[in-house]
């Protein structure tokens, strides 16, 4: 019922959903890692890296299943293998970026591990937590309490504020490193510190979206930004706007339509808008066009003359 | 496992054993198939740097195999469908020229996280038990079907095939695009069929080792073999060689010690491969040329 309500009247109906304890912080804690997902997201896609934040999320489901058979904090577990491997995957290659097939071998190995791992918990905790390795794969965000949405919170902000912090030297970097790195560029701690902190975003996500969606939130947020604008500042806002928008639309969507779960709607809604920008490209591209007063016309005019 | 086999270090008995079951011999005859295509098309995919793509096509099978089991039709289907959906969406969307290798990992990236939430819609409209989805995630050796093994056989004969007819173009346009393109190879074509191909090995093996996993047997032999040789016949050799040992000691091992296929297929290939980075440093530094200086 509530659905019709809020088709009938969306102010209502948003309210209505907000006034559930799960959902508030669902909205709370999944836009704060949209926005340092969608961030983050930018400069791997710039940098050509998104292959590492998939192997990051590899690496977050086998950190979060060692956590669970070994019985140590779940976070702990986390964190400290995602910032590990990205750190790990920045050392094996030059300039802090290694080569993909380096970084495939390293998480095809980790993620047998996580295989592993996942036996030995389900077998010895029994049935009852089989489904905690689909939980970590696949999140679970409207299962978050409020001590969890403060840490999402406080780890986000710092997420998104050592980006920016770096971001000018980061930008340069990725845009030319060659160049970057003549000027004095610390183009190799920049490379670490940059995969560290994607690694903390990973982790973070890996409770709302899961270990193996987080990969879209990095992505199509920042891919349609780019096709949307070419100003490196403008296109990181946006790509975190679009990031914010897809998991704010995509937990209204799974509330009103009860089959979806919530991990679902928000990649589907974070896959149509960089659809729409990829096929509405051409379009854009033709109407820019039209702006700047064409060439053919003069040198046209000049011919009839 | 209803015999509860025991290991003895009488390894003839142990491996006259391990044929007594015909499970067991589907798993040895299926592994096998597996190996040789996951191997031969990871050579490609490691020499044309495609991980990525190739992750991703493997990841696919994931939503494939889910949806054949919301519509109640044969998995095989599912795994097909979605495998050679994607490639065709990556040979589309394959961008050309100027910001290229960012928009194409983005839109990879994308493929491949929109396939997996759509597989887990899948399950959660299924409501089946959570075990289905880890089967499917993690594969299973067991209970591989006579029939099955003789559609993996067909399937990879015909990639096989394909890959025998295209093998020298595409080594060409793998090595140097532009110089291939300037003698009239198809490049684009090539990548395309390749893309295809790679999506249904994926399919087929995926179903032995599970969506995660199989990439372990595309990329690790692969990238090993890059490490002990740069001459291509003997790397693509020693290729195969790693893909077929490993799935058949990960097989024997799993049937010993009851842990998952998955984790020996990708422990014993990352023990392969860490160990001929080793031997490729060493050989470096005791390099007569390079010591000489």
């Amino acid at each position: 019922m509530t659905t019709l309500f809020a088709v009938a009247n969306p102010i209502t109906g948003i309210s209505t959903m907000l006034s559930n304890d799960f959902m508030r912080y669902a909205f709370i804690a999944g836009g704060a890692i949209a926005v340092a997902a969608g961030i983050a997201g930018y400069f791997l896609v710039l940098r050509g890296q998104v292959f590492t934040g998939d192997a990051l999320g590899h690496v977050a489901f086998t950190g979060s299943l060692a956590a669970l058979a070994f019985g140590i904090d779940l976070r702990t577990g986390l964190f400290a293998s995602t910032i590990g491997i990205a750190v790990l995957l920045g050392a094996l290659g030059p300039r802090g970026r290694a080569d993909d097939v380096v970084i495939g071998s390293v998480f095809a190995w980790v993620l047998g591990l996580g295989v592993l791992l996942l036996s030995i918990f389900t077998s010895s905790h029994g049935g009852s937590n089989g489904a905690a390795g689909i939980r970590i794969l696949f999140g679970s965000i409207f299962g978050l309490d409020a001590g969890q949405v403060w840490v999402a919170v406080i780890v986000a902000a710092g997420t998104v504020l050592g980006l920016l912090a770096i971001a000018r030297p980061l930008l340069f970097a990725s845009v030319d490193e060659a160049v970057a790195e003549a000027r004095g560029v610390p183009v190799r701690g920049l490379g670490y510190i940059f995969l560290g902190l994607v690694g903390v975003a990973v982790a973070e996500a890996t409770q709302a979206v899961g270990a193996l969606l987080i990969l879209g939130l990095l992505a199509a947020p920042a891919g349609a930004a780019q096709h949307l604008t070419n100003r490196p500042y403008v296109a990181m806002a946006l790509s975190a706007a679009i990031a914010l928008a897809s998991v704010w639309i995509g937990l209204s969507l799974s509330q009103a339509i009860g089959s979806w779960p919530p991990s679902f709607s928000i990649l589907a809604v974070a896959t149509a808008v960089y659809a729409a920008t990829i096929a509405t490209s051409p379009l854009r591209a033709r109407i820019a066009e039209r702006r700047i007063p064409p060439r053919g016309e003069i040198s046209g005019g000049i011919g009839h003359g | 496992m209803t015999a509860n086999p025991a290991f003895t270090w009488n390894l003839i008995e142990d491996i006259t054993q391990l044929f007594e079951y015909p499970f067991m011999v589907n798993a040895l005859r299926a592994g096998t198939l597996v190996a040789l295509v996951a191997g031969l098309m990871g050579w490609f995919m490691v020499l044309r740097r495609q991980t990525f793509a190739g992750h991703t096509l493997a990841v696919v099978s994931f939503p494939g195999a889910s949806a054949a089991i919301l519509l109640g039709v044969s998995a095989s289907y599912g795994y097909f469908a979605f495998a050679v959906g994607a490639a065709i969406v990556f040979a589309v969307l394959a961008p050309t020229g100027g910001r290229g290798r960012s928009e194409e990992s983005a839109i990879v990236g994308t493929v491949q996280a929109f396939a997996l939430a759509l597989g887990f819609l899948f399950i959660s409209l299924t409501h089946r038990n959570i075990t289905g989805a880890q089967s499917i995630l993690f594969g299973s050796f067991l209970g591989i079907t006579t029939g099955q093994v003789a559609v993996l056989a067909v399937s990879t004969i015909l990639v096989l095939a394909v890959l025998g007819l295209i093998a020298r173009p595409l080594l060409f346009a793998s090595f140097d695009p532009d110089v291939a393109a300037a003698r009239g190879v198809p490049v684009r074509l090539l990548s395309v069929v390749f893309l295809l191909l790679l999506g249904v090995t994926a399919a087929e093996a995926s179903q032995i080792t599970g969506a995660l996993l199989i990439f372990a047997l595309l990329v690790l032999p692969a990238a090993t073999a890059e490490r002990l040789t740069s001459r291509p016949g003997l790397s693509v050799l020693v290729t195969v060689l790693v893909a077929l040992v490993v799935t058949w000691v990960s097989l024997a091992l799993s049937y010993y010690n009851n842990y998952p296929i998955g984790f020996h297929i990708t422990s014993l290939a990352f023990g392969a491969y860490v160990l001929a980075s080793v031997w490729q440093a060493m050989a470096r530094k005791l390099d007569p040329v390079v010591q000489a200086r």
